[in-house]
């Protein structure tokens, strides 16, 4: 079964751009919904499976790094990969990131074969290409 | 390399980064201004992300309405005609992917920044000025007839804000 994925970003601009991208990876992805911040991110994962979530990190209300950490410290989200995609380059929340266990790290701006190749190596196993 | 050197080549590389990949548009090197003084007023769309840590002030990309609605269009792939709730969020996040890629360049040399939620403003005849700020490091790019500017200020904190340095116990009032 193909996986919904959650696009996370307080940006609409960005949400529509990773929407396109998602559908040019040509990989099996199922529905793409979309959500404004970490809480509103959160709201719909308690009604609908997600398979993969790609998020923002600076966010207003709940950012990137704090849903990272909820979904982490549930047991029925913890195995969901999450992909930071993100200006931020700094060591600090790149770091924190990858220390809450972040599946991958891409920063903006973007290509969609950036994107693919992150993908690529996160959802492969279980995924058609 | 002097801050003020480095400021500017951020600038041109994070700009040019951002046009080349989220725009597909190969902008020139741009012509750089130091601009200080009373700012001069503004037509168009004007957005402003602040920078906080051992440095701080203030990134901000402007444009003519005209110009934002073909970013809009290059990065969306859609047909702006005049300037919407779409094309601000897309000078906004623009701004932030510029400005964040400016702050990522500086902050080796400078250490750690926060960046704000970038803010837009659309009008006629407005301008805009930074506290404390004397003097804008400009990049203006011209795209097609028109020109792209990108401008920050930064300077030590302690030089804006002795405050944030005071002991906890500065402000405290007693009965």
């Amino acid at each position: 079964m193909e996986p919904d994925v959650l696009v996370v970003d307080d940006s609409a601009a960005i949400r529509k751009i990773l929407q396109r991208v998602l559908h040019q990876t040509g990989m099996g992805i199922g529905t793409i919904l979309e959500a404004g911040n970490g809480q509103e991110a959160l709201e719909i994962m308690k009604v609908q499976k997600i398979g993969l979530v790609l998020t923002d990190i600076n966010m207003p209300k709940m950012d990137g790094i704090q849903l990272l950490a909820a979904l982490k410290a549930s047991p029925a989200w913890r195995d969901i990969p999450v992909v930071m995609i993100t200006t931020e380059g700094g060591e600090t929340k790149v770091g924190e990131a990858v220390r809450l266990g972040a599946a991958a790290y891409v920063r903006k701006p973007f290509t969609a074969d950036q994107i693919k190749e992150k993908l690529a190596g996160i959802l492969e196993p279980a995924l058609p290409l | 390399m002097n801050i003020e050197q480095l400021i500017v080549t951020g600038i041109r590389t994070a700009t040019a980064e951002v046009f080349s990949t989220m725009l597909g548009v190969e902008l020139s090197v741009g012509e750089l201004t130091i601009e200080g003084g009373e700012p001069e007023p503004n037509d168009g769309v004007v957005s402003l992300i602040g920078l906080a840590g051992p440095w701080m002030g203030t990134g901000s990309v402007s444009c003519c309405p005209e110009l934002a609605c073909r970013i809009c269009s290059h990065m969306l792939m859609t047909e702006a005609a005049a300037v919407d709730e779409e094309v601000l969020d897309a000078v906004a996040e623009l701004t932030n992917m510029i400005i964040g890629g400016v702050k990522n360049r500086l902050e080796p040399v400078l250490g750690p920044l926060c960046l704000s939620i970038p803010t837009v403003v659309f009008g006629r005849n407005f301008r805009t000025k930074s506290a404390g700020m004397a003097e804008w490091i400009v990049l203006r790019f011209p795209w097609e007839g028109s020109q792209f500017a990108v401008k920050m200020c930064l300077t030590k904190a302690e030089k804006i804000h002795p405050m944030l340095h005071a002991p906890s116990h500065a402000c405290t009032l007693e009965a």
